[in-house]
């Protein structure tokens, strides 16, 4: 068994059916790690007691215990998620030495259906940023070609993925976090409905706009993660009530007669040709399996990306407020703490232990929420908001799916967008209105660049119909030019 | 109310700690007693990526308090975050409710000094309390077991007119929250926390003075001194010409008056806004009937009840209403009894006066209602006199015993048989002959008091008193 290019449901069926022990693929994928990711920089840390855990499963499964349908699968978990007794720093020095006494519901979920924790993921500073340039540890570097960025936030998930250093990953996409790294890297990235995923443990961002999803090699591996991380949490009060579907087995590529939305909005040219004939590719694809191609129009989304900084800013500068040095992670170094007065202690400590990217969103958004600014900006984004959520759902009147680009271009240079923010900020233009609206989407591998760089497919459905978008990208995924590629450190 | 011309408008912020059994926003215990930091959690403290869930209890306890004081309770209220930096706030915001409370526009009447105060509610709303910083001069330690505790914070509107009003009031609020059993209004242990607006005005004006606000203070008494102090204080600059200064105070009760904390200009910008981690409270209508349902009769309507129905004084009426458990007391105790007033004075006089002694609650009365109500009724039956009633009564506060057993015990019950008090009738007189001697004959006077306290003693108290009197007179005709 090849367990490098294995599925999660290949790896999970081998090691309950004993072909294969946990232990054996733990350690496969623990070389992997130690002998690529130098290159990578993709993992922060790494789960020392691994292989301890994949021989517990192993004895488990030995004694004829149920151990879940991702038993044994590695996983790589992004920075922001809160795991019991591994480093969770969320790409900060702020959090640095920071250890969560406690899982989050989406890792605690995981783990009960069977996965071992390789380590953790390298991101952008609080998923701050659109190339994890911003992270405490440093850069990482896009699998097919190290000069390039992964995309972020979610970059170090995407650029493990795609090197095939773990089975699967977790990724959070507040803006496109998962989305674009995901097509960056080639792998398949999935940002589910507002809701359907808890946020509980998970570090907050923007908490109206924040949501898990899988970053995989298949759509069906997403599909099934999806089915282990979704669903009703009583320590999430906004996660929803219903019921969660079993996306995996309903999958299908018969897209006949489906309605494949092009928004108007996003079809004014300026996208890089090779990311225009990917979009075009699939459509054509699509056309060619039965679906029908009908414009939708969502005119607001033109102020998505503003719309999108006033709101996760705002919402950043209350939550990055706890990080204060008081009770864990980074506290400043002061000679004579009693001698200093606390507007010191803080404005130094949160001073040396957050990035520059990370204050200047703070700032921005204290100064949004301030008096006096809060009605012009603040609020004035949650009714913009309200209108690009309505439009979505006159569009989806008409459509099943929304078809895009993900980013108008493929993986730029390290360094080349990192000291222009705007610049940078505009990579979410395609993405950020999914989160606003509070709408599933998810990227698709679906073309390669000239100079080698992968390409995804950005799909969109209504609200819970997730299934939709998927049976798209499933479709897609089954007639992918670029199907079975793998970059060369691989 | 008026001071050297002026007069003072007073309004009061209420932090009435809900006496749930777990945290606003998560399973943390209120215990009060718990060691530091005992009580606490992820959520709690704060940590990275924990996110509140709100308690219902502490929803129905905020609605039925609002009904109490007769607000409108909002059918869909939200939660905002109220941003600000300390080390005891462990989020770095409070979790609180700004421009769409719970409850709004209510109104409460007491009486102070005789006369019928009305003062109204702006508004009462939920917040979660932050933890508390302990100084030690070097450095600070922080406990966050309070972090998270529910409060309801009550806003009255500035139409409070002197100290006495404002402590009436805050006593008021208090008992009502103890009435619903909704707090256990502890000011010591902090259960209700008192801030006071105060400002002057001279008499007539329309206009209000600027107003100061005292923080903090956890007595009645402290309120009603801390007002009295800031009105003389604000007083006095005016008359010098000063202007009052826009500032939080602190009271100091040790010597007696308030002092700066900071002034407006130091006033933080809270930024608030929406928790987009909560989901707005809906309050529906079959809610707010339930909860309506489940409103205990208040104090104002029960004393009144027990004045129209019970034919009780005002005084009475009141003093038994001051706590729903002694009202309940009362009332058990009546209709076991079936003799109010008798009810009340016993209540009144013999318990409290116990009580107060032993420094004991009414709940750990050692004397329940029913035997209290049956020692009553056996007075009213003849079974024993109202003074043996005195020595029932201390032994039962001792041993907890039922009245009818202390009377056993003891053999205290009523001699009522006429017989067996004329043969201690004849026993007394027969030896004290010459006193019947000179009683007969007038030699002298009044000897009839001493012989009716002579057949008392012989009976150990026991004779019934009116028998005894008709059988002496008889006898000594």
């Amino acid at each position: 068994m090849n367990l490098t290019f294995a599925s999660i449901t290949e790896i999970a069926d081998a090691v309950k059916s004993k072909k294969v022990s946990a232990k054996e693929v733990a350690e496969h994928f623990q070389n992997r790690i130690e002998s690529l990711d130098g290159r990578l920089n993709s993992f922060s840390s790494k789960n020392s007691h691994a292989v301890h855990e994949a021989e517990a499963l192993d004895a488990r499964i030995a004694r004829g215990e149920d151990v879940g349908p991702m038993a044994g699968v590695p996983f790589g978990i992004k920075e922001m998620f809160c795991t019991k007794g591994l480093p969770t720093t969320a790409g900060s020095k702020i959090l640095e030495n920071f250890v969560p006494p406690y899982d989050s519901t989406v890792v605690a979920r995981l783990k009960k259906a069977g996965i071992v924790v390789m380590g953790k993921l390298n991101q952008d500073e609080f998923a701050m940023g659109s190339s994890n340039e911003t992270s405490f540890h440093g850069v990482v570097r896009n699998p097919w070609n190290l000069d390039c960025v992964p995309g972020g936030s979610s970059g170090g998930s995407a650029a493990a993925q795609a090197a095939r250093l773990v089975v699967g990953t977790l990724g959070t996409d507040t803006g496109g976090s998962i989305r674009q790294p995901a097509s960056f890297c080639g792998i398949v990235g999935v940002k589910p409905t507002y809701g359907r995923v808890s946020r509980y443990g998970i570090i907050a961002y923007a908490s109206s706009l924040d949501q898990a999803g899988p970053m995989v090699s298949s759509v069906k591996d997403a599909a099934l993660t999806m089915e282990v991380i979704s669903g009703f949490d009583n320590h999430d009060s906004t996660t929803t009530q219903r019921s969660v579907p079993s996306w995996s087995r309903h999958l299908k590529t018969d897209v006949k007669g489906m309605k494949i939305g092009l928004m108007k909005e996003y079809m004014t040219g300026g996208l890089h040709p090779d990311v225009q004939k990917t979009v075009e590719n699939s459509i054509e694809t699509l056309k060619k399996m039965g679906a029908d191609i009908v414009e939708v129009s969502v005119p607001m989304t033109e102020v998505a990306v503003p719309v999108y900084y006033l709101v996760a800013a705002s919402e950043a500068s209350s939550n990055l407020a706890r990080y204060d040095g008081v009770k864990y992670g980074y506290r400043a170094d002061f000679k004579n703490l009693s001698a200093i007065d606390l507007e010191e202690f803080y404005s130094k400590t949160r001073g040396q232990g957050f990035g520059k990217e990370v204050k200047r969103r703070i700032m921005l958004g204290t100064y949004c929420l301030s008096s006096g600014y809060y009605d012009a900006y603040y609020n004035k984004a949650g009714q913009v908001r309200r209108l690009i959520m309505n439009q979505y759902l006159e569009a989806f009147k008409k459509c099943d799916v929304i078809l895009s680009a993900v980013t108008a271009a493929p993986a730029f240079k390290i360094g080349e967008r990192i000291s222009d923010p705007l610049t940078m900020y505009l990579n979410d233009i395609f993405t950020t209105s999914t989160n606003l609206a509070g709408l599933p989407g998810m990227s698709v591998p679906f073309g390669m660049s000239q100079e080698g760089l992968p390409i995804g497919v950005q799909l969109t459905a209504g609200h819970f119909e997730e299934q939709k978008m998927l049976d798209v990208a499933y479709a897609l995924e089954s007639a992918s030019p670029v199907k079975g590629k793998n970059p060369h450190v691989v | 109310m008026s001071y050297r011309g002026f007069e003072a408008v007073i309004g009061i912020e209420i932090h009435v700690q809900l006496s749930t059994a777990t945290k606003m926003f998560c399973a943390d215990s209120t215990e009060f007693n718990a060691g530091d930091n005992e009580n606490t959690s992820p959520v709690s403290v704060g940590m990275p990526g924990t996110l509140p869930v709100l308690n219902k209890k502490a929803i129905e306890y905020s609605i039925k308090t609002g009904l109490a004081l007769g607000c409108d309770i909002r059918r869909k209220s939200v939660f905002a975050r109220k941003n600000y930096f300390y080390p005891d706030l462990p989020k770095g915001y409070q979790i609180s409710q700004y421009d769409q409370p719970l409850c709004e526009n209510g109104t409460i009447s007491f009486k102070v000094d005789g006369a019928e105060k009305t003062v109204s509610i702006t508004r009462a709303h939920m917040e979660e309390d932050a933890g508390k910083s302990n100084h030690h001069g070097e450095y600070t330690l922080i406990n966050y077991n309070r972090s998270g505790i529910p409060l309801l914070e009550v806003v009255s509107g500035p139409d409070l007119r002197s100290p006495a009003e404002a402590a009436e009031y805050a006593r008021t609020i208090r008992q009502i929250v103890r009435y619903l059993d909704v707090c256990d209004g502890n000011l010591e242990e902090g259960s209700m926390r008192c801030d006071c607006n105060v400002s002057v005005r001279k008499v007539g004006a329309v206009q209000f003075g600027t107003k100061v606000e005292i923080k903090n203070i956890n007595s009645f008494r402290f309120v009603e001194k801390a007002i009295e102090y800031e009105i003389e204080r604000q007083i006095d600059a005016v008359e010098r010409g000063e202007k009052i200064i826009q500032e939080t105070r602190l009271w100091d009760p040790d010597k007696n008056r308030t002092f700066s904390m900071r002034t407006k200009e130091d006033a933080q910008d809270y930024r608030y806004f929406p928790d987009p981690d909560l989901l707005p409270v809906i309050v529906t209508d079959s809610m707010i009937e339930q909860y309506r349902k489940e409103l205990p009769e208040l104090p104002i309507a029960r004393a009144k009840r027990f004045q129209n129905e019970h034919a009780l004084p005002e005084y009475d009426a009141q003093v038994l209403t001051m706590e729903k458990a002694l009202a309940d007391f009362y009332e058990e105790t009546a209709k076991e009894s079936k003799n109010f007033k008798a009810s009340s004075n016993w209540i009144m006089t013999e318990l409290l006066r116990e009580l107060n002694q032993a420094n004991k609650e009414i709940k750990d009365s050692p004397i329940k209602p029913l035997q209290l109500g049956r020692m009553i009724a056996l007075i009213d039956k003849g079974a024993i006199s109202g003074k043996i009633a005195k020595t029932v009564f201390q032994e039962m506060w001792q041993s907890g015993k039922d009245p009818e057993a202390v009377i056993k015990e003891k053999g205290l019950v009523q001699i009522s048989d006429p017989a067996a008090i004329e043969k201690i009738i004849d026993e007394v007189l027969a030896a004290n002959v010459q006193n019947v001697e000179d009683h007969k004959t007038g030699k002298k006077k009044n000897l009839f008091g001493f012989f009716v306290g002579a057949v008392m003693k012989a009976s150990k108290g026991q004779a019934n008193p009116e028998l005894v009197n008709k059988i002496l007179q008889e006898k000594l005709k």
